[in-house]
């Protein structure tokens, strides 16, 4: 109903492709194209009108085109029959696509020095943050990981938009062997990096995080969480998150994130609720000042 | 001429049939981005409870063929921060509520029962009793039609007398209609059939249960027959009771079939996370389904499936009718 929230909307296929490990499908999607911000996802029905999948898939933006008055991009692997489903669209093909979706990346307001990682699919949302950051004047340093050389994709937009590109692969077979987060350290000392955006698989994120902290500057995350719906709905996609007021509470990454400060997630504590959660079994609510009052008055 | 979507549950009028199930709306706030949440029946909103509560871990839900199972553990911010916050909030948006109450004990649900149906604007209250008993060993207390009683009794005597009672029971207890009885003997002033269905999903991959709870309830088109079933059976036996019928609505059709077997009003649930546009897109089709059939009144469809074949619709001797 705003113009800022997400809309639901019927949309045509402009291309299936693979990419690597993956698959890239581009929607004409003006309304959602016009929305977007860098850091937000798309959710997606799969499965067709009366589908049996009853769960959106939700997707990371790779990619938003002003072609056709707007396209959007998401990248995704197959991993069961619903992104199989996916993996087979055409061209012309109608999707069911609601977004954007979630909080977006935040942009410096100063020109200043940010270094992009990205574990497999996560690299996807970093690029339109690349080029967001580029129109800022920031200096951006990318560093992207994956499993094997078929999942680091876009290597050669990474090369063209950011300073210096690092590339890493669990098993060597391109760029430099091992986690994504064992160059971080260097690339921030080398290109003086004063803030991390990062985006992949809870343990990078907390790696990437411990090496942000090493260095004293922030770090920004997106995560990615299972979710239902997408839309804040269901509370599947619950994340235990420090709040301003220090205060730690269950979360909907899908509209309370995706993006957190790095600090805030408690890596840890993910897929756990904290005993000191908001509202956990071992939570007490803080006293009433008239309770203590009392309670010394009796005592 | 379009037909007349009213519909009544007890004292409560409404303007249409559809409304949001428990547990799959929110309050409405996330809806509201998709429709204007005052063109739809009510909202009946996630069941609150006294204290803020964290729910379960991770991972949460799995999806199932035409549903999926949850268990989400009650997470909400508790009810002081409902009647601040959100209750506020979906009434200044014009949206009709419903509020669900889930208690960890009878006296839980009678504070609960007092506070929010005092709070101005409550059309009526859903009492959720697929909740924990801990004096029963953490059965839920539909197990147990006199737990369920005490528990409804409860809170029919604390709320507001002119805030009708609904309460939301499980199909899958030895018998429904026992269940049904015994909270009607409570003096609930209606029933919400069904709530999610017990079950367990099992990852293939790593052959541990897909929820961290193990078990979770199941809901979605997948347990649609079982509500319908259920909604018929306990129409036939306490036909003077209103019906919020859920499992399962995905279309006006699925809508005209609940009314059909007893219900007053039907709920969408789990395709809320499917379609956020549902509740308008369903009302649309109700309206369309109504005018196909050439009824006039939703109030002539209730019931409908236990007249006699040929029975004219909206015929004099309807029940339910106006």
């Amino acid at each position: 109903m705003s113009d800022f929230g997400p809309v639901q909307i019927r949309c045509p296929v402009l291309s299936v492709r693979r990419v690597d490990a993956y698959y890239a499908i581009t929607v004409v999607a003006p309304q959602i194209a016009e929305r977007f911000r860098a850091g937000q996802f798309v959710a997606v029905a799969v499965g067709g009108e009366a589908s049996a999948m009853l769960l959106r898939r939700p997707f990371a933006v790779h990619d938003v085109k002003p072609d056709y008055g707007g396209t959007v991009e998401f990248l995704f692997s197959v991993r069961g029959a619903g992104t199989s489903w996916l993996s087979e669209r055409r061209s012309r093909d109608l999707l069911d696509v609601v977004g954007p979706l979630g909080r977006p990346f935040p942009l410096p307001r100063d020109p200043v020095n940010c270094a992009l990682v990205g574990g497999g699919s996560g690299g996807a949302p970093l690029f339109p943050l690349a080029h967001a950051l580029r129109r800022r004047g920031c200096r951006v340093d990318f560093l992207l990981g994956g499993a094997s050389a078929d999942r680091v994709f876009s290597a050669i937009t990474a090369r063209r938009v950011a300073e210096t590109a690092t590339f890493t692969t669990d098993d060597g077979s391109f760029g430099v062997r091992g986690p994504v987060t064992a160059p971080l350290g260097r690339v921030i000392e080398e290109a003086r990096s004063d803030v991390v955006y990062a985006c992949g698989p809870m343990p990078m994120l907390r790696e990437a995080g411990a090496v942000a902290a090493r260095h004293g500057i922030p770090l920004q995350v997106a995560v990615e969480e299972t979710m239902a719906c997408g839309t804040g709905l269901c509370m599947s996609c619950v994340v235990p998150v420090v709040g301003e007021d220090g205060v730690t509470r269950m979360v909907r990454a899908c509209v309370d994130g995706p993006v957190f400060r790095g600090e805030r997630v408690r890596f840890d504590d993910v897929g756990t609720i904290p005993f000191d959660a908001l509202g956990a079994p071992g939570w007490k609510a803080r006293p009433e000042p008239g309770d203590g009052m009392a309670d010394r008055a009796a005592g | 001429m379009s037909p007349d979507l009213r519909t009544r549950l007890g004292s409560v009028h409404l303007d249409n049939p559809v409304l949001t199930a428990a547990g799959c709306a929110g309050t409405g706030r996330e809806l509201a981005a998709f429709f204007d949440i005052s063109r739809i029946g009510a909202v009946i909103t996630k069941s609150v409870m006294l204290e803020p509560r964290a729910g379960r871990p991770a991972p949460r839900v799995a999806e199932t063929p035409s549903g999926m199972l949850s268990a989400t553990g009650l997470q909400g911010p508790g009810v002081e921060v409902f009647l601040q916050r959100d209750l506020p909030w979906l009434l200044s948006r014009g949206g009709r509520a419903g509020v669900s109450l889930a208690g960890s004990g009878v006296a839980e649900y009678a504070e609960l029962a007092r506070r929010v149906s005092e709070a101005p604007g409550v059309s009526f209250l859903e009492v959720n009793l697929s909740c924990a008993n801990p004096s029963d060993q953490g059965r839920h207390f539909t197990d147990d039609p006199r737990e369920a009683a005490r528990v409804v009794h409860a809170v029919r005597s604390h709320a507001r007398s002119d805030v009708p009672v609904f309460a939301k029971l499980a199909a899958d207890v030895p018998d429904p209609v026992a269940l049904a009885e015994a909270c009607a003997e409570a003096r609930a002033d209606g029933l919400s059939l069904v709530n999610t269905v017990r079950g367990m999903a099992i990852d293939p991959r790593s052959l541990r249960p897909a929820v961290a709870g193990g078990m979770g309830g199941v809901s979605g088109p997948a347990i649609r027959p079982i509500a319908v079933g259920c909604v018929y059976e306990v129409h036939a036996a306490l036909p003077e009771l209103p019906i919020i019928g859920s499992g399962g609505v995905r279309t006006g059709a699925d809508v005209l079939e609940f009314l059909a077997a007893g219900a007053s009003a039907a709920a969408v649930g789990t395709v809320n996370f499917h379609d956020p546009s549902a509740c308008v897109r369903i009302l649309r089709e109700v309206e369309e389904a109504l005018t196909e059939h050439g009824v006039r009144r939703v109030a002539d469809v209730i019931g409908a499936a236990h007249r006699p074949m040929g029975a004219p619709l909206g015929g004099a001797d309807a029940p339910g009718g106006a």
